[in-house]
Formats: structure tokens, sequence, C-alpha cells
């Protein structure tokens, strides 16, 4: 497997690539990758790493999960029906081109600076992307396979589970990746304009403190998080929903 | 079974008219008849997988479609798809022993795309015989195969259909495999298509040798007219 050389050392030539820069720069504005190190240890210790990344992490799950599944169950919905996509396709263009920011502003205006504004803000934001993925996955479905669980009386939820859902879970990955990806960077702007905790409200304190280096902790850690994510469940499960393929 | 079916339109065409037609227990009835004259129509409605259409059935309940491709679930191995069929009516405990029945002992694990397209067509029919049907619809199932594995597939189902005794109403273009098969053989034809001819056949199989098939098919092909495949009893 070849991924298992290039990857670790495309990053690490990376991290070395930012240690020589850092070595002509002024150590304020870009901080060596050693001193870095040495500030994400202090903020370990001192436990304010670990409690911000948590309540960072905690609403990225919680708006992740409730927009896969109100834009999955939009999407199955306007996939299936002709009708409803005509009527509804519309709005789901003009969601799709509603600037987050403005999103994340109104719900703070409409139900303060609250968690509920801020997740609700988030899944908002996703819901359509999610939509879109999946009424195309509900076009897609296969008619030839619907029939022969019609005659064999399947019945609703095994249709769903051994019929439908495998179908769409392609499309389900596809949407939980660009999902996460773009739901975390929003959290961050919704932490930084309205709430008092999380990686978003740190990164604030520490830009109007002119901490780079602390910016960079909690910026790496992040990220460190998020491909954890990624390749510690969405990877396996992929792999799992797809074992059928190979052949 | 019963059914008689007054009219059935696609848009404003009529494609069947005035089918009467009733299915013996245990009996085993070819259809055939010129290509797009509607006997998949036929064998749809016959499944309740088409509703639009006027006129009644009865007895309908209990039956089992063999898909001319198979339809198998490809992200299930092959015994879950013949469980998730079994299972609603009341057989998923057997799944395993209708796979047997086949012959595809020792694939209960595999995916249906590792299957040969012969293999695949096997486990279409045990997914059927599964739910123990009272009927039996078959469109056209060995096609597409090569002569020695449709040759197989069809003692492996006529010994099944003795063995469980469905009625079967199996759809074919081939005159010689309806000559060959059949107890009766009905043909469709014309627009709105009617049944032509209803053909009882009382020979014993074992005694339709290949003479025997080629003037028996020869005759179906007179009234089958265009749109029929040509028999070739020299490979039954």
């Amino acid at each position: 497997m070849p991924g298992l050389v290039t990857v670790p050392a495309s990053l690490l030539a990376l991290v070395l690539l930012w240690a020589l820069l850092a070595v002509f720069t002024d150590p304020e504005i870009l901080p060596p990758p050693l001193a870095v190190l040495a500030l994400a240890a202090e903020e370990w210790h001192s436990g304010d790493l670990l409690f911000h990344l948590g309540a960072t992490l905690g609403r990225v799950l919680t708006a992740f999960i409730l927009a896969m599944a109100i834009g999955a169950a939009i999407g199955i919905a306007l996939g299936l029906s002709g009708k409803a996509n005509r009527a509804f396709d519309p709005w789901l263009i003009v969601a799709l081109n509603i600037p987050a920011l403005v999103t994340i502003v109104l719900c703070y205006l409409w139900f303060g600076l609250t968690e509920v504004a801020a997740i609700a803000a988030v899944a908002v934001n996703k819901i359509p992307n999610v939509a879109v993925t999946l009424r195309e996955g509900a076009r897609a479905l296969d008619r030839e396979l619907a029939e022969m669980a019609r005659l064999y009386r399947f019945g609703p939820a095994a249709t769903l589970r051994h019929v439908i859902l495998p179908q769409l879970a392609p499309f389900m990955t596809a949407a939980a990746r660009s999902g996460i990806a773009l739901i975390w960077k929003i959290v961050l702007v919704v932490e930084l304009l309205g709430r008092s905790n999380g990686v978003g409200f740190q990164i604030h304190l520490y830009f109007q403190l002119f901490d780079i280096g602390r910016i960079f902790v909690y910026a790496i850690a992040f990220i460190l998080v998020m491909q954890a994510v990624e390749l510690g469940i969405l990877q396996p499960w992929e792999r799992h929903a797809s074992r059928w393929r190979r052949v | 079974m019963r059914v008689a079916i007054e009219s059935k339109s696609f848009g404003g065409d009529e494609i069947l008219k005035d089918i009467s037609l009733t299915l013996e227990p245990g009996s085993f009835t070819v259809l055939t008849g010129p290509s797009g004259c509607g006997k998949t129509t036929l064998l749809r409605i016959l499944a309740g997988l088409d509703t639009d259409w006027r006129g009644h059935i009865e007895g309908a309940e209990h039956l089992a479609y063999v898909f001319q491709e198979p339809r198998l679930l490809p992200w299930r191995n092959l015994l879950d798809n013949i469980r998730l069929a079994a299972e609603p009516a009341g057989h998923g405990a057997e799944a395993a022993a209708a796979l047997a029945t086949v012959g595809l002992e020792g694939y209960e694990d595999a995916f249906p795309g590792t299957l040969s397209m012969g293999m695949a067509r096997r486990a279409g029919l045990a997914r059927a015989l599964a739910v123990k049907p009272a009927v039996l619809l078959m469109d056209e199932p060995f096609v597409s195969l090569d002569e020695a594995a449709a040759g197989q597939l069809r003692e492996l189902t006529l010994d099944l259909w003795r063995k469980i005794r469905p009625s079967v109403l199996m759809v074919t273009h081939n005159l010689a495999e309806a000559a060959a098969m059949a107890d009766r053989v009905l043909v469709l034809s014309g627009r709105p298509a009617v049944i032509a001819a209803d053909l009882s056949l009382d020979r014993p199989r074992d005694r339709r040798d290949s003479g025997w098939v080629r003037d028996f098919s020869g005759r179906l092909r007179e009234t089958v007219g265009n749109g029929a495949v040509p028999a070739d009893p020299g490979s039954l």
C-alpha cells in the first residue's frame, strides 16, 4: 500500500517547510513547530485544550446528525416525487445560496446567543447540501429491485433496510464527507460570533491577544480530531457498506 | 388461479383484450407469442406488479416470480437474498435448504456479483421456490445462458416443479423449449393481443424426443407467425 509511505512523508515535508520558514521569520509571526508543540502541551495540561475541543466537537456532531437526518428526509422526498421536486426546487436553490454568515447572524438575532441558535444555524447551513445529494440518490433508486421487494412482500421496514438504504449509502457517505468538512468550519464561526467556549472562541480570544502560537495549537488540534473522525469512523463505515463491490 | 382481463392499455394503445385464463393447480403452462405482444405485461398483471387494467383476478396469493434478470440484491449475500424473500411467507428458516436444492450449497456467503449468470438464475429460482408458492410465474428464465447451462436449468426447474407442484406460467420465445416442457401452451398474438391458441400436450415428457419436439414446435411456429425464435430441438 503506497499510501502508508507517502502520506506521512508528505506531511513531514510540510512540517519541515514550516520549520524552515520559521527560521527566517519573527517567531511572533510564525512560531516554529516545536514552540507550538510546547504551547500545545501547556494548553493540554491546563485542561483548556480538551475542554474547548470537546465543546466544539459536541456542536459539530449535534449539527451533523440534525443536518443529515433532516436533509436526507427532504432530499429523498424530493427525489421520489416529481411534483414535490418541481414545487420546492427553487426553495432549495435559494437555500443553497444563503451565505453561512447570514444564517448565523439571523439565528442569533431571532433566538438569542444560545446553544440552540448556534447549532440550528450550523445545521440549517448544511441541510440544503445534504438534500441535493440525497435527491440524486433517490432518483437513481432501482425500480426493478423495488418491484422484487413488493412481489415478495418485504414490508416497509425490510425494504428500507435491505433495498433502499444500501443504494443510498454512497450518497450518504458523500454527504457526510462534505458535510463534516463544512460543518466544523461553520461551527468555528458560530463560536467566534456568539459562544463563550469552543475552538472558535479560543481562536477569537488569541486573535485579540495577537497570540499566533495558540491559534496554531487550536487549529491544528481540531484538524487532527476531524482527520481521526474521517479515518476512524467514516472510512471504515464506507468499507463495510461497499464490501459487496469487492469481487 | 383465475384471471379475466377485459382490457389493458398503455397510453391510448390497447395491448390486451378479453383474456380469460385459468391455471389448474400443479399445471405447467407456457405462454409464447411474437415479441412485444404483451406476454410480460400479462405476467406482471397476474403478479400484481401492474394494477392499471380492467378486469378481475382471483387466487393470486402465494405467488412467486422468476424475473428475466435475476434481480438479486447485490449488497446482500445469497442466503440473505433468499431469506428476505422467504421470511414474509414464513419460510425464512429454510433458506439454506432452498439454496441446496438448486445446487448452491457452499455459496451462502457469496455476493451475487461474484456469480455466473447461470448461478444467479439458480439463486433466483431458489428464492422463488423458497416461498413455497401456489403459483410460479417465470419470464424467459433461460435466455442469455449457453445451451448446456440452459438445459441443466430446464431439468432442474422441471424436477423442482414435480416436487413442489406450483401452477407454473412460463413466458418464452423458444418454441422447442415450450414443446419440451409444457403440458399446455398458450399463444398470445394480435394487437390488442388475444389468446390465439390454447394447446394441450398429453405426451409424457420422457417420450418427447427431438423429432417430436421439432414437429410440435414447427406447428407452434405456424401459429405464432412472425417474431418467434426458430426452434432448435437438436440442442434440447
